[in-house]
C-alpha cells in the first residue's frame, strides 16, 4: 500500500509537471484529494520559499519547479505511512514519526550524521581467572568438579606435548607436515568439555584437541599423520586433516571457512529432525573475511538454527595481523550486524571458555539461535611447519605469549590452587605422555600404507567403469616397473 | 519428498514463489517452508549448507536459480562436495542433488546462458546427468535423489514447457545410461538436452533424403555410457556429436577423446562435432540463434560424413 501511494503520488506529480497549470494549485488539489487523506495529517502545506539552497544558481522556471517537486517527493517519501496509528501522531512533533518500510518500523531523525567507524570503547572481554590463574571474586562462573578439572588439564598437557613431539618428528623428516595448536590449548579442550558427544563439530584445522577430548587416541592421531592403512581417511589427505564419524568430528578440509556453511546446514538438519543437540564450528580471524563466513552467519540468523560460531582470534592469519584483516572491533561486533547474539571471551582462560560454550550451547538449543563467540588468544606457534613466523613478528612477542599468558600455565595455577594437582603429578604426567607419543610414532611409522586400490575407492559409492579401467592401468604399470615405485605401498 | 522425510529443497525463491521456472511450485505449501527453503543470495554458502546437511543425514536438492549462478558455488562443489567422501575415507557421504535451468535460452544474455557441464565435468566425485524429456526428467531426478553420490542434474531453460504423457507411478531411470531415441544404420548422432530436438528435426529431413541416422541422447554426461555409444559406433562407423557447449573443453571435446581412444578402429571417418562457438552468448536474437547448432547444420554435417 505504501509503495502504491508513492507511485500514485509520483505519477500525479509527473503528470502535473507536464501540464502548464500553476504548481501550487495542483498541490492543493493533490493534498485535498480523498485518496490521499491520510497524508493530509502528516504533510503541512508546502511552504513557498523552501528551496533557498537552489536559488543561488540561475535557474529557469521549469527547473525551479523540478526542484520544488523533488522537494515534495522527498517529503512524501519520508512521511508516507499506512498504519492506522499514524493518523494519531501529532504533526507538531515530527521526531516521533515513524517510517514503515519493509523490514519494520524505524524512527526517523532530521540530523545528518554518520555512525562512527569505531566505538569509544571496545567490547569487553569475559574472563574469570586472572593472569596468575586465580579466580576473581563475584564472578559468573560454573562450579566444575575435580574430575572434570583434572581431565581438562591433563588433556591440555597431552595436546601441548603431542604438538611438540609431532612438530619435532616433522622436523626430523618422519612426517611431511604438521600444524601446532600452541597457545590455543584452552580453546581446544575447554570448548570440547562444554559440549556433548553428539554435538557436531566442524573444525578448521587447529582444533585436534576437540578430537582428543572425545577419545581419539594418540595412535589414531599418529596413523593419520603417517597416512598408514589404519587411518580413517585411508591415507588420502595431508597430515592434521583428521576426521571421525563416530566422534562427530567432520573431516578437515584445507579450504578456509568452507566448513562454516556446512555447520549451518548441519544445524538445519538438527532443527528439521528436532534433535537435542547443537553444532559448533571453529575458524580463525582470517576466516572471517571469507564470503562463506558472512553468508553463513546471516543465514543462520534468518533460519534460527542451533549453531555456535567459535572464532579463534589469535592475532595472525599466517603473516597477516588482525589490523590488516579487518578494521572493525574484532569479530564480536559482526554478530550484532547479522542479528546473532555474541560474546568476546579471554581465549587463554580455560574456565571462561568452558562457561561461555556451556551457556552458548544451552541458548542455541533452547532458543534455536546461532551464537557467536570470539575468543581472543595468540597463535604462539608458527602457522604450520611450512612457516617461520619470526620473519614477520618479533621473537620477544612470541616468547611473551608462551610465558605468562600461556593458557596451560594459568589453568595449572588454578587447579594447583584447589589442591587437585601438583608438581610431581605434572612431571610424571608429562613424561608419560612424551613416551606414549614417541611410542605411537614408532608404531605408526612401521604400519603399511593403504593399497593402491584405495586411491580409486570412495570417489563414488561404487567405482564406475572408467575408474576401474584407470586402476587396472595403474596396477599394470606399477607391476611392470616395480623398482620405480615406492616399495612400501601395497598393490 | 513424500517417500523420504530427509529429502529437502534449498535455493533462491523456491518456496512460495515456486522457483524461477516453477519447478518447485506447490511444494512449500505441502511440505512447509523449512523443508522447501528460501535461501539468501549466496550460492557458495547455501551449497555449503546443503553439503553440511547431507553429511549429517539429510538429502538436499540444491537449486541454482540459473545454472550459471552455480559458478559461485564452484569452490564448495569441487573442493568439498566432490571430495569429502574421499578425503574422509568414506566416513561421510554427500547425497546431494544440484540442479537448475541452464543452457542457451531466448535472449537471456550471456551471463544467463552458461553451459556449466563443460566447467564441472572434470570434478572427481560428482556425477552429471542431463534430462531432456518429461519422462526422463522424472526418472533421472528420482534416481539422482536416491543416489548416495552427489549428482548434478542439468535441466534446460527452454524445455520446461514440453508436455508428455508419463506414468503416474514411481519409476527410476539409470543415471549412467544413454537413451536410444531413434535406431538407425548410417550414422551415430550423439546429443543431449535441447540439442536432441534439433537433431530429431534434422533427422526428419535426413530420412526424406534417404539417410538412416541413429540418434542417441547420451543423458549421462559423467561418466559416459560408452557401452551404448560403442555398440552404436560398431554398427554405423560414423559419429556426429551435436552439443550446445562451446567448442573448447566442452562435453563434445571429452566425448570425442573418449570415442577416439576406445573405438578408433571402428571409425570410417573422423568424428565430427558440432558445438557453439567460443563466444559469450550474444543478446541479439538473430546472433543468439547462430551460436546454437541448428538443424540445417546437422543435416549438412551428416551428408558430409556419409559421403
Amino acid at each position: 500500500m505504501a509503495s502504491s501511494c508513492l507511485t500514485k503520488s509520483k505519477n500525479f506529480i509527473i503528470y502535473n509537471l507536464k501540464s502548464k497549470s500553476s504548481f501550487t494549485d495542483r498541490i492543493s488539489a493533490f493534498t485535498n484529494s480523498l485518496f490521499h487523506h491520510r497524508l493530509l495529517h502528516t504533510i503541512s502545506p508546502l511552504p513557498v520559499r523552501k528551496h533557498a539552497a537552489y536559488s543561488r544558481v540561475n535557474r529557469t522556471d521549469d527547473s525551479q519547479r523540478f526542484f520544488e517537486l523533488a522537494y515534495v517527493q522527498r517529503r512524501l517519501h519520508s512521511t508516507v505511512s499506512v498504519s492506522s496509528d499514524v493518523t494519531q501522531l501529532p504533526v507538531e512533533s515530527p521526531s516521533l514519526q515513524i517510517l514503515d518500510f519493509p523490514g519494520g518500523k524505524v524512527k526517523f531523525t532530521k540530523k545528518l550524521s554518520f555512525t562512527s567507524n569505531s566505538t569509544e570503547e571496545r567490547v569487553h572481554c569475559y574472563r574469570v581467572l586472572d593472569d596468575n590463574g586465580q579466580l576473581f571474586t563475584d564472578v559468573d562462573s560454573l562450579e566444575i568438579s575435580k574430575e572434570l578439572a583434572i581431565k581438562m588439564y591433563t588433556n591440555m598437557v597431552t595436546l601441548e606435548v603431542m604438538d611438540t613431539v609431532f612438530y619435532e618428528s616433522q622436523r626430523q623428516g618422519r612426517i611431511s607436515f604438521y600444524a601446532t595448536t600452541t597457545g590455543e590449548e584452552a580453546i581446544n579442550i575447554a570448548s570440547a568439555a562444554a559440549l556433548n558427544d553428539n554435538d557436531f563439530v566442524f573444525p578448521q584445522y587447529r582444533e585436534p584437541g576437540v578430537l582428543l577430548w572425545r577419545g581419539f587416541t594418540l595412535q589414531e592421531f599418529a596413523n593419520q599423520l603417517f597416512g598408514n592403512k589404519h587411518e580413517y581417511g585411508k591415507g588420502r589427505q595431508m597430515p592434521i586433516h583428521y576426521g571421525s564419524r563416530k566422534l562427530n568430528y567432520f573431516t578437515v578440509a584445507s579450504t578456509v571457512a568452507t566448513q562454516i556453511p556446512h555447520a549451518v546446514g548441519a544445524a538445519y538438519s538438527l532443527k528439521m529432525e528436532k534433535q537435542d543437540s547443537c553444532v559448533i564450528t571453529y575458524f580463525g580471524d582470517g576466516g572471517t573475511s571469507t564470503a562463506d563466513f558472512h553468508a553463513a552467519m546471516n543465514f543462520a540468523a534468518v533460519l534460527e538454527v542451533p549453531v555456535i560460531f567459535f572464532c579463534r582470534n589469535n592475532g595472525w592469519a599466517i603473516s597477516t595481523p588482525v589490523n590488516e584483516q579487518f578494521r572493525s572491533d574484532g569479530v564480536v561486533v559482526k554478530g550484532k550486524a547479522y542479528g546473532v547474539p555474541s560474546i568476546r571471551i579471554d581465549g587463554n582462560d580455560a574456565l571462561a571458555i568452558y562457561n561461555a560454550v556451556y551457556e552458548a550451547r544451552k541458548m542455541a538449543i533452547k532458543e534455536q539461535t546461532p551464537v557467536l563467540i570470539e575468543a581472543l588468544t595468540y597463535r604462539a606457534g608458527h602457522h604450520t611447519t611450512s612457516d617461520d613466523s619470526t620473519r614477520y613478528r618479533s621473537v620477544e612477542e612470541i616468547e611473551r605469549w608462551r610465558g605468562d599468558q600461556n593458557p596451560v600455565k594459568r589453568f595449572r595455577a588454578w587447579i594447583e590452587g584447589r589442591g587437585w594437582w601438583n608438581g610431581v603429578a605434572e612431571s610424571e604426567y608429562r613424561s608419560s605422555i612424551r613416551k606414549q607419543v614417541a611410542q605411537v610414532i614408532q608404531v605408526a611409522e612401521r604400519v603399511e600404507k593403504p593399497p593402491v586400490a584405495d586411491m580409486f575407492n570412495d570417489v563414488y559409492d561404487v567405482p564406475p567403469t572408467n575408474l576401474n579401467e584407470q586402476e587396472a592401468f595403474v596396477q599394470k604399470t606399477v607391476k611392470k616397473h616395480r623398482q620405480d615405485y615406492p616399495s612400501d605401498v601395497p598393490l | 519428498m513424500e517417500r523420504d522425510v530427509r529429502v529437502c529443497v534449498m535455493g533462491e525463491d523456491v518456496g512460495h514463489y515456486g522457483g524461477s521456472y516453477k519447478v518447485t511450485k506447490g511444494l512449500a505449501e505441502k511440505y512447509g517452508d523449512l523443508r522447501v527453503l528460501d535461501t539468501p543470495i549466496a550460492e557458495n554458502s547455501f551449497t555449503g549448507m546443503g553439503i553440511g546437511a547431507a553429511m549429517t543425514g539429510l538429502r538436499p536438492i540444491i537449486e541454482g536459480m540459473n545454472m550459471g549462478f552455480l559458478l559461485l558455488a564452484f569452490n564448495q562443489i569441487s573442493n568439498n562436495c566432490g571430495m569429502l567422501h574421499y578425503t574422509s575415507g568414506g566416513q561421510f557421504k554427500i547425497p546431494v542433488v544440484i540442479r537448475g535451468p541452464g543452457g542457451v535460452g531466448r535472449q537471456l544474455g550471456a551471463e544467463h546462458s552458461q553451459r556449466l557441464e563443460s566447467y564441472f565435468q572434470s570434478i572427481p566425485g560428482i556425477q552429471m546427468v542431463a534430462c531432456s524429456t518429461p519422462y526422463n526428467a522424472k526418472g533421472l531426478m528420482k534416481a539422482a535423489i536416491r543416489s548416495d553420490n552427489p549428482v548434478i542434474l542439468f535441466e534446460h531453460v527452454l524445455l520446461y514447457n514440453l508436455k508428455e504423457r508419463i506414468p503416474d507411478e514411481e519409476y527410476v531411470l539409470n543415471l549412467e545410461e544413454a537413451e536410444m531415441v531413434r535406431p538407425g544404420e548410417h550414422v551415430t548422432i550423439l546429443t543431449y538436452s535441447r540439442m536432441r530436438y534439433h537433431v530429431m528435426q534434422a533427422a526428419k529431413t535426413l530420412v526424406n533424403k534417404g539417410y538412416d541416422p541413429e540418434v542417441i541422447d547420451i543423458r549421462s554426461l559423467k561418466p559416459f555410457d560408452l557401452y551404448t555409444i560403442g555398440n552404436s559406433i560398431k554398427k554405423t562407423h560414423r559419429v556426429l556429436i551435436v552439443e550446445e557447449c562451446m567448442r573448447t573443453g566442452g562435453i563434445g571435446a571429452s566425448l570425442t577423446a573418449a570415442i577416439t581412444e576406445n573405438f578408433h578402429d571402428y571409425l570410417d571417418a573422423p568424428i565430427m562435432c558440432l558445438s557453439s562457438q567460443d563466444v559469450p552468448t550474444p543478446y541479439a536474437g538473430t546472433l543468439e540463434e547462430w551460436t546454437v547448432v541448428q538443424p540445417p547444420q546437422i543435416v549438412a554435417a551428416v551428408e558430409q560424413l556419409c559421403r
